[in-house]
């Protein structure tokens, strides 16, 4: 039963020719930063000590959001209930949002002054104290639980209905199930999504030092962004990015190592019922979960949607502009992304180099900054770089996508390969009429998935916007920064709300696309 | 042939007679903002100038740097105080050409290169429902009751957070370790930017924030809101200010110059309370709009020079990492 993914002619050198474009991209930005660099540069004691609570933070958040995201992920998968496709789409929503949005509504719940400090104050009890380590994972778990719960659901749903079906009529308890279908596939889908949550945190800065609580919580990033933006100091942002790609990267390649041998098995495609998950403690069990991972993930989202109802009116008329501005930079990044991701994922799912994925975590890790200035200084001395800007930004943010895109596409693609690669080599189908016939129709679920996110993701980024800009050329997310900066902080939640819906509605027309076949 | 090549020479002629003469001013990004000063001075200024007025916003030190002689700046506006140090080693820009002594700074201002166009303090606000007895003093803060938290914004990515580091090292001196040690435990958190941090006051996350003196007045100007104060200490506050300089190679340099002193002319001193929610830098207190003249100000004005900031900077910001990092 168990088969490697046999290699088929897919004119397979799309693959690697992406991968490696996003590798050079990447490593040019560096190296025109590291050109201008003026040595030696040298790190203190406060630079260890922020790779120290860079990476310490980065496993615990990680690891929290992967723990939590188990029971929940398993939860989905087991239950059908009214509003399931609604409550999938809206746990996407902490990841897109711009992180100092994501903050305030956090603290609406859980600050010295939320809802929950002002309920212990009932009891005569001191507020909650937020501010530490404990803020920082609180707050990485919010937006990275949803994602880990996509990526392992994506998994349970690879397994074949008719396992299931023969375990029901086995009449094989739960435990044994769990450990002969659904313990295999944590082992292949968790590392990956660990290592992929580690490297989101790992550039964490904003989040990590506000409710950290101080410069105790300082991030490799925020040495970065200083580096960068404050004190000019291309060698060391140059030194201290190179700092960055190596822990991701050698974290990507611990966590992939681990990955096992990919067992693909025959389904017909069927949509999922459990027969093994029928008694009554099991669902008391679901629905526990699936109630608590909603409260925590919605609540903070309703608390930004009441405030930027209200300031819904205030909004001024470029805040419109700039959400045009925004939707299409993320349709263009969209694009950019599905071209790259398709063949990259098909071309690992072929190779046995499991490490190969690590490659495009290493794009996820390189700080946006970082890219962006690198290529303004490549840019410069032929054109100016802000007429660049929103092509730059669109590029970027599928870079950045492109780990999420290619992790949720594997497994699909791994699957198809095994299950149609030697009928399709057999048909001698290749090219556009393999990608259309064979590929495309299996893998639509985790594509549109994956554009979704590609989308919200780039309608919600900053990055390299902000180097770039120009007057009329504002995302929404700058725009939104623009008017806190200017007072208007009832107008600045307006935006992030429409900024919100935006993302959701990007995220979702894809989503909902993928899924229109595929149980989601 | 030479026919073609003379009715294109013509028409590039007439193209360029044609053409409205384009001043590209560099500018923070809040600027353009519907709400920020961007809109009100192009529209000032380009009534006078016979010019098209541009402006391009991002991050001014950095395209600066990496855009070096090659800058399509004809202006820059809204360089701070801190990065005049870096944006005068770039040699990119030109004397200013204004009367310095027509300027109405609480303090002295020598500089022929960056002319400053705004200025205000740094001061921690409070909401006087919320705090009774507001410190008095920079010693009453560090003494408040450890239930008092205050949200600051980091020296390291926040001018802001920069002022106010110089501005306890500027009161404390070799104390001021001991004075961050005393501060430590009211302080809430700390954020990346200003922003950040005057949303946690205005959420009720924080009772007090760090800000500018002219902060109250937003709230009493534009939403009539007269509960948030400014605590005024007689120590003294920092000093901050925005400066405009004009860029030596610019092919405008008399649209510039014409922009240098519209600066400085009474029209764009009087719109830069309202429109940039602080104070004007060449506009005697009398003139300034109503209500303006009641802001409660300091007496004392702290501020290092760009040579005595370079030496106390680095120090200072590690103090302030280091007592806030036990």
């Amino acid at each position: 039963m168990a088969r490697r993914a046999q290699p088929i002619n897919t004119s397979t050198i799309a693959g690697p020719v992406a991968a490696g474009t996003v590798f050079v991209l990447i490593l040019a930005a560096l190296a025109a930063v590291a050109s201008q660099t003026q040595w030696p540069v040298t790190f203190g004691v406060a630079d260890w000590a922020a790779l120290r609570f860079t990476v310490w933070q980065s496993f615990l958040s990680a690891l929290v959001s992967v723990v939590f995201a188990i029971p929940v992920a398993r939860a989905l998968a087991r239950r059908r209930f009214a509003g399931r496709g609604l409550l999938v789409t809206l746990l996407g929503a902490p990841f897109i949002l711009p992180v100092i949005v994501a903050v305030m509504g956090l603290l609406v719940v859980f600050g010295r002054a939320g809802w929950v400090s002002q309920g212990l104050g009932l009891f005569g009890l001191p507020p909650l104290s937020i501010y530490g380590l404990n803020g920082v994972v609180l707050a990485h778990v919010f937006f990275n639980l949803p994602l880990a719960t996509r990526l392992i659901l994506q998994g349970w749903q690879a397994i074949p209905a008719e396992q299931f079906r023969l375990a029901g009529q086995l009449g094989l308890p739960p435990p044994v199930v769990f450990r002969t279908l659904e313990w295999p596939l944590l082992r292949q889908v968790v590392p990956g999504a660990f290592a992929l949550i580690f490297v989101i945190c790992l550039t964490s800065f904003a989040v990590a030092l506000t409710l950290g609580g101080g410069p105790r919580a300082t991030t490799i990033e925020l040495a970065i962004y200083q580096a960068f933006r404050f004190e000019f100091d291309l060698g060391r942002a140059a030194m201290l990015s190179l700092l960055q790609l190596v822990v991701a990267g050698s974290a990507a390649v611990a966590a992939l190592w681990l990955l096992p041998p990919i067992a693909a098995q025959m389904g017909r495609d069927r949509p999922v019922q459990r027969w093994d998950a029928r008694g009554l403690g099991l669902r008391t069990l679901d629905t526990f979960w699936i109630v608590l991972a909603a409260t925590f993930l919605l609540v903070p989202l309703g608390a930004i949607t009441a405030s930027g109802l209200a300031g819904l009116g205030q909004m001024p008329a470029q805040v419109w502009s700039a959400a045009w501005t925004s939707a299409w930079v993320a349709a263009l990044s969209t694009v950019v992304l599905v071209a790259l991701a398709l063949p990259i994922s098909m071309w690992l799912a072929q190779t046995r180099w499991g490490g190969a994925e690590a490659l495009t975590l290493v794009g996820l890790a390189a700080s946006p900054l970082m890219i962006g200035t690198g290529w303004f200084i490549l840019i410069n001395p032929f054109a100016a770089p802000t007429q660049f800007a929103l092509i730059v930004t669109a590029l970027v943010n599928a870079m950045m996508s492109l780990p999420f895109a290619v992790r949720i596409l594997m497994p699909a693609m791994r699957q198809v390969m095994a299950d149609y690669g030697r009928l399709s080599a057999g048909l001698g189908l290749s090219g556009l009429a393999l990608w259309r016939i064979v590929v495309l129709p299996r893998v639509r679920g985790p594509l549109g998935f994956a554009a979704g996110l590609a989308a919200a993701l780039s309608v919600g980024d900053l990055g390299v916007v902000a180097l770039f800009a120009d007057g009329d050329r504002a995302t929404l997310p700058l725009q939104m920064y623009r008017l806190m900066g200017s007072y208007r902080t009832d107008a600045a939640a307006g935006a992030a709300l429409l900024l919100l819906a935006l993302a959701l509605g990007m995220f979702w027309a894809c989503d909902a696309w993928g899924r229109r076949h595929a149980e989601g | 042939m030479k026919y073609l090549m003379t009715t294109a020479a013509v028409l590039a002629a007439s193209a360029a007679w044609a053409e409205t003469p384009v001043l590209t001013v560099y500018a923070g990004d809040y600027f353009t903002s519907e709400w920020g000063p961007g809109p009100k001075i192009e529209a000032g200024f380009e009534e006078i100038c016979g010019c098209d007025l541009e402006f391009s916003t991002g991050d001014l030190m950095p395209r600066l740097l990496l855009e070096g002689s090659r800058t399509k700046a004809d202006v820059v506006i809204g360089l701070t105080t801190d990065v005049t140090a870096k944006a005068r080693a770039t040699d990119l820009f030109a004397p200013h050409g204004q009367d310095n002594s027509a300027l109405t700074l609480p303090i002295e201002w020598d500089d022929e290169v960056f002319l400053p166009f705004n200025y205000g303090h740094t001061a921690f606000i409070y909401d006087e429902t919320r705090i009774e007895t507001p410190p008095a003093s920079f010693e009453d803060l560090l003494a408040m009751d450890d239930d008092i938290k205050i949200v600051i914004q980091d020296p390291r990515t926040s001018i802001s957070g920069l002022a106010l580091v110089l501005w306890v090292q500027a009161v404390y001196g070799d104390k001021a370790a001991d004075a961050w040690a005393q501060l430590a435990p009211n302080i809430l958190t700390v954020t990346k930017d200003w922003s950040a941090s005057y949303g946690l006051f205005t959420d009720g996350e924080a009772d007090m924030v760090l800000s500018y003196t002219t902060s109250p007045a937003y709230h009493m100007f534009a939403e009539e809101d007269f509960t948030k104060k400014a605590a005024i200490f007689p120590e003294g506050h920092y000093f901050m200010a925005e400066t405009v300089g004009k860029i030596a190679a610019t092919d405008q340099p008399e649209l510039a110059d014409a922009f240098m002193a519209y600066v400085m002319s009474t029209d764009f001193q009087t719109l830069i309370p309202t429109a940039n929610w602080s104070l004007p830098s060449a506009l005697p207190e009398d003139q300034w709009p109503d209500g303006w003249a009641q802001l409660p100000l300091p007496e004392k004005v702290l501020f290092y020079s760009e040579t005595e900031a370079a030496e106390v900077q680095a120090q200072a910001i590690e103090t302030w990492r280091a007592a806030l990092s036990q």
